[in-house]
């Protein structure tokens, strides 16, 4: 049951993603092309899905103390900024600068049709998969030699 | 390359990605955030998976059955495949460290008004800014 409410959640957020515009490299970077060919398409994007996910919150937090399928809530609960979140998340705006595409409008964007997603999305897993082995290990490491 | 100014369905389709974080917390107890979701099934693949996979499933198939209904998606890619591939690379390991994206910071996170995902969300907003001025007005990459 709980994998088929993920299935339709998923579908929900990928159509979502489709119709907004977010699966479409072109309106990305021209939304950040304030210099160029802006469209400000995105900020009613970010904006509906913030303001309904923050009414929504909101809503969930204070009628039920668990979800339906789980046992309790799964927040992250650091609060803390430390040069990787902050680093991190710039070298994820160059790369979105870059190419146009974010996690959450390229995997959608796969079911377009364009050869050009599953490139990126190829390129992301490994890089993904790369931060998670080769370089974090890197970067673990005390440097002793 | 410009694009037709869309605010309606732009916020029609924010507000569907909103209601499907909201599901996703109500039912599943998880953050909608696509970095986290897809990590999951990337080796080493997690223990929970399988409602992952279904999220991604889902979120593949509903584009498409859009189109095949008929609806339409403008999609163009105004960039070179080297600027997808380096494009891609760097978004991987940059969410990877960054614990997150536009979907788990910027929206889910923000909502819930985490500082991390919040200074997240103004760090890789400028970032982006910076790098498409420098990608289409200083290299001139993609423009006709």
């Amino acid at each position: 049951m709980h994998i088929v409410s993920a299935l339709l959640i998923g579908a929900v957020f990928g159509l979502g993603i489709a119709i907004s515009g977010m699966a479409n490299p072109a309106k990305v970077i021209n939304f950040f092309d304030v210099a160029g060919t802006w469209d400000p398409s995105l900020i009613f994007v970010m904006g509906g899905a913030l303001v309904t996910t923050a009414i929504g919150y909101r809503i969930v937090f204070g009628a039920r103390a668990q979800p339906l399928f789980a046992k309790s809530y799964s927040l992250p609960t650091r609060t803390d900024l430390d040069v990787r979140l902050i680093g991190g998340s710039a070298l994820f705006g160059v790369g979105w600068g870059i190419s146009g595409f974010c996690p959450g409008g390229a995997i959608p964007a796969l079911g377009l049709g364009q050869p050009a997603v599953p490139v990126f999305v190829i390129a992301m897993a490994a890089g993904i998969v790369l931060a998670r082995t080769a370089l974090s290990a890197m970067i673990d490491k005390p440097a002793s030699a | 390359m410009a694009t037709e100014f869309t605010p309606f369905m732009s916020l029609f389709g924010g507000i569907l990605i909103g209601v499907a974080a909201i599901a996703l917390m109500a039912l599943h107890g998880r953050i909608a955030g696509m970095t986290g979701i897809l990590a999951g099934v990337l080796p080493p693949v997690g223990s929970d998976w399988q409602w992952r996979a279904a999220f991604l499933a889902g979120a593949i198939i509903a584009p498409a059955l859009y189109l095949i209904a008929g609806g339409s998606v403008p999609f163009a890619v105004p960039v070179p495949v080297w600027a997808m591939v380096l494009g891609g690379v760097i978004v991987g390991i940059g969410v990877h460290f960054g614990s997150g994206c536009t979907s788990g910071h910027g929206v889910c996170g923000m909502a819930r008004l985490s500082p991390r995902s919040i200074v997240a969300t103004i760090t890789f907003m400028i970032t982006t800014g910076i790098t498409v001025y420098v990608m289409r007005h200083v290299l001139s990459v993609g423009v006709a």
